[in-house]
This record gives structure tokens, sequence and C-alpha cells, in this order.
């Protein structure tokens, strides 16, 4: 399972990249193998606020309805409208053309309250 | 025909989503208070790769692959399903015929030997026991193919309602079986039975014989496409699921799990008992009245639905598909017309046939018009949606 160095992980399976005081956020590939076959994503609205731990997103299976969680505090600046369009990219490309909102971080340093790499790796064993 | 809910799961967490079998084998024997149940395939579906999930008291793959790549294998070519937990019930003796024409709601008496139908077993109420499939397997023995997650509860309840005359025996622990479908499955069956095999016409159940091993096979089926269902002793259960699997190779089949089963039958609007069907609906509210014969002197539910076909059901299980771009609907997402709700959803999902979400839901009987514009609410807000004919995938 491929689980980049580079990023931060929550323990609900989102992945995070840091971008100056930015956060890029997606679904991990252990996330979009459990899930499969994404067949709709619902996207947050950008300016939106939203608290660390709060429901954000939906990214929807054809099987079941998955809330995704902000990793951080902050307000969306950006969201992957490609996904509306191919919701499938989460599956064949969960770290890169997969990713789905990015946040202004309140605090930046918040992402350091996050998983590592080998943290996460350890988490979903 | 099967089920409880398990499959429709509707909203959950990511991180709830990413149970593994352990974790939800260990949950499930605290919510049920016994070790799951696991079929004599259950080694061959972990070997495959399946992802298993708790369905009832059963361990069960729900995928192997993909939902949409196991649902197009058995639009296209030919999937395999395993339906060993299904319950399989014998009843025997010169009484069996009429005691399960009072205990059933189709007519016994139109089954010759070696043909089966779809039934209901009803509650005093007319409420849905179970729905079924029974088979004339001999002038005074019958062969019943009941929901896993009913199984328990039909013998019991059959055992209950006995007559003089009527042996009842359930093999379900003995027995394993599967279901293949899809437009190969003839093909497949010839790989078995040679190109002269004379094999069943449609819910017609004959006995046939590979490697010394006893397999009943009904055609029939839960996904719209030609299929049938083998039943075989438990014991025999991996060598057969391994041989259609190696002979159906080249035939482009694949294993395919509970997910899969789910689409296909809701795309041709068959019901699933524990969502479609309950103890609180009866056949006619669900759009099965051809199933009932009320031209029967007696069977158990028979007043109460004499008086809801006089008057009309209050509601209909009715078909529907989203329009335009949105979520899929889901079980209990409710339905809304002109701003009025008129009732809610009890399956749902995107249709991989047809690419857009589709579902059955129980509406006030005077909104379930065919045509009617309809909204669905899923997360506040609402989607609009149109009320179709069933089935709703239909063949090209």
């Amino acid at each position: 399972m491929n689980v980049p160095d580079d990023l931060f992980y929550t323990e609900s399976h989102e992945w995070v990249r840091r971008e100056g005081d930015n956060a890029r956020v997606g679904i991990t590939d252990h996330a979009q193998a459990e899930l499969t076959d994404v067949v709709y994503v619902e996207l947050p609205k950008v300016g939106a606020a939203v608290e660390a731990r709060g429901p954000i997103a939906v990214v929807e299976s054809v099987k079941a309805a998955s809330d995704i969680y902000a990793p951080v505090k902050g307000t969306v600046v950006e969201v992957n409208k490609a996904l509306e369009a191919n919701p499938a990219l989460i599956n064949t490309d969960p770290f890169g053309e997969g990713w789905i909102f990015v946040l202004k971080m309140d605090s930046p340093d918040d992402v350091k309250q996050l998983k590592d790499a080998a943290g996460y790796r350890k988490a979903i064993g | 025909m099967f089920h409880n809910g398990e499959t429709s799961i509707e909203r959950r967490s990511a991180r709830s989503t990413c149970v593994d079998t352990k974790v939800a084998a260990s949950r499930m024997t605290l919510m049920s208070d016994a070790a799951p149940k696991t079929t004599p395939l259950y080694d061959e579906h972990v070997r495959l790769g399946a992802k298993m999930i708790p369905f009832g008291d059963w361990i069960m793959p729900v995928q192997y692959s993909s939902i949409l790549d196991e649902h197009q294998a058995v639009r296209k070519n030919v999937g395999v399903f395993d339906i060993s937990h299904m319950g399989q019930l014998v009843a025997t003796g010169p009484a069996a015929g009429a005691w399960l024409n009072e205990m059933l709601t189709n007519n016994i008496d139109k089954l010759e030997v070696g043909t089966g139908q779809y039934t209901f077993l009803l509650n005093e109420r007319g409420g849905i026991i179970d729905d079924l499939i029974v088979y004339r397997t001999a002038p005074e023995e019958f062969f019943l193919v009941v929901n896993a997650s009913r199984r328990d509860e039909d013998f019991a309840w059959l055992q209950t309602h006995i007559a003089d005359g009527v042996d009842l025996k359930s093999r379900s622990a003995d027995f394993g079986g599967i279901a293949i479908q899809g437009p190969r499955v003839v093909e497949l069956l010839q790989s078995f039975f040679g190109p002269d095999a004379a094999l069943p016409a449609r819910n017609q159940i004959k006995k046939f014989d590979y490697q010394g091993i006893p397999l009943e096979i009904g055609r029939t089926g839960y996904t719209g496409e030609d299929g049938v269902e083998v039943f075989f002793p438990a014991k025999d259960a991996a060598l057969v699921w391994n041989e259609v699997l190696a002979k159906g190779k080249e035939l482009g089949i694949r294993p395919c799990g509970l997910g899969a089963r789910d689409t296909l039958r809701l795309e041709m609007c068959y019901p699933l008992n524990g969502s479609d069907l309950s103890p609180e609906r009866n056949p006619i509210e669900a759009g099965l009245g051809f199933f009932v014969d009320l031209t029967k002197p007696k069977f158990t539910g028979r007043d109460v639905l004499l008086k809801v076909k006089e008057n009309g059901p209050a509601q209909k299980l009715a078909a529907f598909r989203m329009e335009g771009k949105g979520p899929p609907p889901r079980p209990h997402y409710s339905v809304f017309e002109n701003g009025e709700r008129i009732g809610e959803i009890t399956s749902g999902t995107l249709s991989p046939s047809l690419n857009y979400g589709i579902g059955m839901a129980y509406l006030d009987a005077p909104h379930a018009k065919i045509g009617s514009k309809i909204e669905i609410e899923i997360r506040e807000r609402k989607f609009p949606a149109v009320i179709e004919k069933k089935p709703l995938y239909k063949k090209s």
C-alpha cells in the first residue's frame, strides 16, 4: 500500500500535503482501496471555514457515503472540480489528481499534530 | 430474493468504512452475541482476496475486485456468487403440497414435478415473513430456498404450523449453493455436461452428477440475466466453486459479491427482504400481487390481502431514477412531490448499467404514478427524480 513519506495523515484516512500556509487534502490509497469505485464526490464550498475533524466533504462509492474530515482548522480556498466529472480520480491517483480540497490553515503548525508516514503505516497495519 | 439491509450501508465515516474482517467479525460478535457464521466457501473467498463484511449473522464477500466490474461481468459474460448462506428446506409427505398451499401465497398445484415458483410466506396480518422459491422435486416432495436472514425464522414458523402427513427438514447446514448468472451461463454448463446436455428450462430444476458430486440445478436467479442456482453437499462446495471458476475463465467469469448482487437485482426491481419487504409490508403494496393466488380458498394472510386488493394499498413500492447529476439515492432518504413528503426510499444505488441513480421507495398510493416528477432529499438538499416503470433496466 502506497504511503508517501512527504505527507501527513489523519486517523480517518485523509492525507495532507503542506504547501506553505496551505494544506492540500485527499484520501489515502488505503482508504480508496477500501471504498473502491468512487462514484460521487460532494465538494466543500470555497470560503467555508472548518474546525479540525469537522465533516467537510462526502465521498460516495456504490455501497456507501463516507464523510471526509478537515485534518486541521482553516478555510477552504480551492476545490478539485475535476472530481465532479471524474470521481474515479480518487481511485486511480489518490495522492495526485484525486486531491479533494485545499485549506488555508489558521495555524500551519497544526500539521505537526498529525501522523507522519511511519505512524500511518503502523495504524493501517 | 434475499436478505437484510446490511449491504445498504447508508452513511458512515471514512474511518468506519475501513473495517477489516477481524474488526467486522468482532463487532458482529458483540451485536449478535454469537460467533459469525461462515459458508463452506469462506476460505475460497479469503484466498481470492474478497472484502468480507458482516451480513446479518454471516461473514460474506461484498466484492472481490470491484462492484462495477463484477456487475458488468454478469451483464456481459458470466459471474458466480456464493449463496450457501441461503436456507434450504425440504417438505415431504402425502399432505405436503396441500399444507404448503396454505402456508405460501402462490399456487403449488400449478407446479409440475421439476418446476419452481416465486412465492411468499406471510403472517396472519398479511405481512411478509419471507420471499422464496419453492420447487416440486417429486410428487410429494418440495424444496424451498429461503433468505439467509430468515432461515431459522421460516423453519420455526413452518414447524409451528406443521400438519399431519408432512415432514419438514432443514438441510441448510449440510448443503451449499452458488448462483451462476450471465449470458454465457449455458456455455459454461456445457463445459461441465457436454454440448447436448438437457439443461433445465426457466424455473425448472434438474439433478446432475459431476465427478460423483450430486448437483441440483435450478434455472433461476436474482440478476435479470439467464442463470442458474446450483445446490450441492457442503463438503463438495470448494471443488464445485473452483471448477466453475476454472471452466469459466475463458468466458470471462468473475466471482461476484453481495455488492454486485444488490446492484444487479435493484436494476431489475427485484425486492430485498429486510429492505423492500418486511412483516409490516404485504405483497400487494410491494407490487408483487402476481405471486399471490387469491383464488385459493385458504392461505395465511388471505383475508387481509383480499381487503387490501379491494380498497387498494395505502402505499406502493415505486421505482425511480435520478435526473441529472447528483449523489446516489440510498435507503431511508425522504421522497417529496411539490414540497410534500410522500414516502421513503427502501433501496437505492448508482446503477452500473445505466450510470445514473436508481431506487425503490414506498410512496403514498396517489403519488406513485409512472412519469411523476419527484424529489429526493439528500443531506438537506432536494434532487430531481422521476417515477419509472419496472424493471429499471431492460436488456437491449
